[in-house]
């Protein structure tokens, strides 16, 4: 599988308060209302010309901060692909994986990737290719992995719960 | 010193036992795990005892209707504080919180705490719900700060909630450890505070990343209840998974008066029969060792946690807001401080004093101390014990271009509402002193 994209970049230690702002948290609902937040405080430009497969680039501990999940989800509703990174905050990692967003841990890829350039990430091959150069990223736990092949936590939990069949 | 002689039975130290030395933390995991021992980096599926959230509660509910189960899987086991948003500011918070008392009421969760009673850390940690070896994962990320009484503590996010209210279980990866330890008694005016941004700023704010923050040390075991706390919940903004104190008499005291607390419930036992301790050899993945009198009072200017000088450096910074509360430092003994600094004090003309204890027992042991008295007396406001202000939803929000100086833990750009505003942290007493000055200062020096 590919994910082709432009690259929204931003620099090191982008924290939940500026993905995805607290005062939203327990009343934005909805998948439009919270995709609209996305990086209120970062990036406004982003919500409005972010499109659908466009990736974002972090540098390090990107999502640190609160547990929102909002800081990763209002990603996924803005259909972006993947958020590559040269390291992740612990909770932010695992719900953005828990969301089916792969997070991609690369620090060659996150230094060289420049804003606003066409990223492609070949995710059986585990690399990602900018203008700079093509870098390799490493496999996923078998764990994390799983859950992204179930669609997310939600998904796998149901499937553990048997409450639905196996995925197709 | 005495403190853990009498505790380290059942726990191996140097030679014996089976196996290679251990840390807190694959001990604590894997007694949650069930097994016997767990390899540093393993996954594991662990069965925490205690599942904190607290206004995001309604939303995990959404989430957990999707597994189609009318009972909550570990109804005792959860914790729900309304607190994040307490009391509601807008219909909208009010609708949420009484989605979430619906819920509660619907799956018979006894541990609920209701708008005004505290601070989700502070709360469980009166109540003594957890207990040290014990293991909590929470929906907030300041979840490690239950490593103040030797429990594993970690954060996590809302589906990860909804799937334990469902199966009870959740993946875990075993951290690797950082052990920090802490020599000698802290200086007059310096506190656990300072210390914790002292290694944040050290570090920086991903130099705890992953980890399992694991203290040590006599400066350890000469901090009061309040300032492990203080300490322990800091960590987070260290990037750690958790953090860890030894339990010792201190801890068990704590704990057993919670415990009676709720003797009603038949909880009244032996706090300390979990505990877990570190193995003599346990492997670290980097070990820091601090002296307490070179320790300081500092600062963590805007916009990140890990931008930390010397108090000394930005005193006279202009603030318009003073700010003293938050599970960092809304406890009695940060009350006490800043209660102390304003006496016979008043708050500067064009600046604001807030005041929001962590629980309603803080509150109510300050009031009987008089700390309320004397602050109310220096021009202070105080609020409803809760989160405040501290990320953004009420109860003293900055204007756009104001200065504030908070006790809390984060100063994230847009953290407290605007993204227009500038936060400074700090240890209670220097936001007290602040407050009283107009201007950044060092309560050692007031007039
Ligand atoms: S006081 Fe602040 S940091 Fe602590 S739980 Fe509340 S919002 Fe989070």
């Amino acid at each position: 599988m590919e994910i082709e994209g432009r690259a929204w970049k931003y620099g090191d230690n982008i924290n939940t308060d500026v993905l995805f702002p607290g005062k939203y948290t327990y009343t934005a609902k909805g998948r439009e209302e919270i995709a609209g937040h996305a990086l209120e405080d970062l990036d406004p430009a982003f919500a409005a010309n972010v499109r659908v497969g466009d990736l974002v680039v972090g540098g390090r501990n990107f999502g640190c901060g609160s547990s929102r999940e909002q800081a990763a989800t209002c990603l996924v509703y803005n259909g972006v692909g993947a958020v590559i990174a040269e390291s992740f905050a612990r909770i932010f990692y695992r719900n953005a994986i828990n969301n089916g967003l792969l997070a991609i841990v690369c620090r060659e890829a996150a230094q060289a990737i420049r804003a606003g350039e066409t990223v492609t990430v070949r995710i059986e091959q585990r690399t990602v290719a900018c203008a700079a150069g093509c870098y390799s990223f490493p496999a996923l736990s078998a764990t994390v992995q799983e859950i992204l092949d179930a669609g997310g936590l939600v998904e796998q939990v149901k499937r553990r719960l048997a409450l639905t069949g196996p995925a197709s | 010193m005495e403190r853990l002689s009498h505790f380290r039975q059942g726990n191996r130290i140097g030679g014996e036992g089976n196996g290679p030395p251990r840390t807190f933390a694959q001990k604590a995991i894997a007694r949650a795990a069930g097994v016997d021992s767990v390899e540093i980096g393993e996954v594991v599926d662990v069965r925490p005892d205690v599942v904190l959230s607290h206004d995001n509660s309604a939303a995990i509910g959404e989430i957990w209707r999707q597994f189609g189960q009318e009972r909550v899987a570990i109804a005792k086991r959860l914790a729900i504080t309304l607190d994040h948003a307490a009391p509601a500011p807008t219909t909208r918070h009010a609708q949420n919180h009484a989605d979430i008392r619906r819920f509660v009421q619907e799956q018979g969760i006894r541990n609920f705490f209701e708008v005004g009673r505290g601070i989700c850390h502070q709360v469980l940690s009166e109540e003594a719900l957890v207990l040290p070896g014990q293991m909590i994962l929470g929906a907030d990320s300041h979840t490690p700060h239950f490593g103040w009484l030797g429990a594993f503590g970690a954060g996590i996010g809302r589906s990860e909630v909804a799937a334990l209210w469902a199966t009870g279980e959740l993946w875990l990866r075993v951290p690797e450890s950082i052990r920090i330890d802490l020599e000698g008694d802290l200086p007059p005016g310096v506190t656990a505070k300072d210390f914790a941004l002292r290694i944040i700023g050290d570090w920086g704010a991903d130099g705890g990343l992953y980890a399992s923050v694991e203290f040590g040390g006599s400066g350890i075991e000469a901090l009061s209840i309040d300032a492990r706390m203080a300490l322990a919940n800091m960590m987070a903004e260290f990037g750690a998974k958790s953090a860890y104190i030894a339990a010792d008499g201190k801890t068990l005291a704590y704990l057993e008066a919670g415990l009676e607390l709720r003797a009603s419930e038949g909880t009244v036992g032996d706090a300390g029969q979990w505990r877990l301790l570190p193995d003599e050899g346990a492997e670290y993945s980097a070990t820091y060792r601090y002296g307490a009198a070179e320790l300081e009072p500092v600062i963590a200017c805007p916009h990140t946690v890990d931008n930390v000088v010397p108090l000394s450096e930005v005193a006279g910074v202009r603030v318009q807001q003073a700010f003293i509360g938050t599970c960092t430092n809304g406890r009695l003994e940060d009350i006490a401080a800043a209660a102390e600094v304003v006496q016979g004090r008043r708050v500067a003309e064009g600046t604001r004093l807030l005041v929001i204890p962590a629980s309603s027992m803080v509150l109510q042991e300050a009031l009987r101390e008089g700390h309320i008295e004397a602050l109310v007396a220096a021009g202070a406001a105080i609020g409803t014990p809760g989160c405040g202000p501290c990320m953004g939803n009420h109860m003293g929000v900055p204007a756009t271009g104001e200065v504030t100086i908070s006790s809390a833990n984060r100063n994230f750009r847009g953290r407290m509402g605007t993204k227009e505003a500038e936060i400074y942290l700090a240890n209670p007493a220097v936001v007290a002193a602040s407050a009283v000055a107009g201007r950044i200062a060092d309560p050692r020096s007031l007039d």
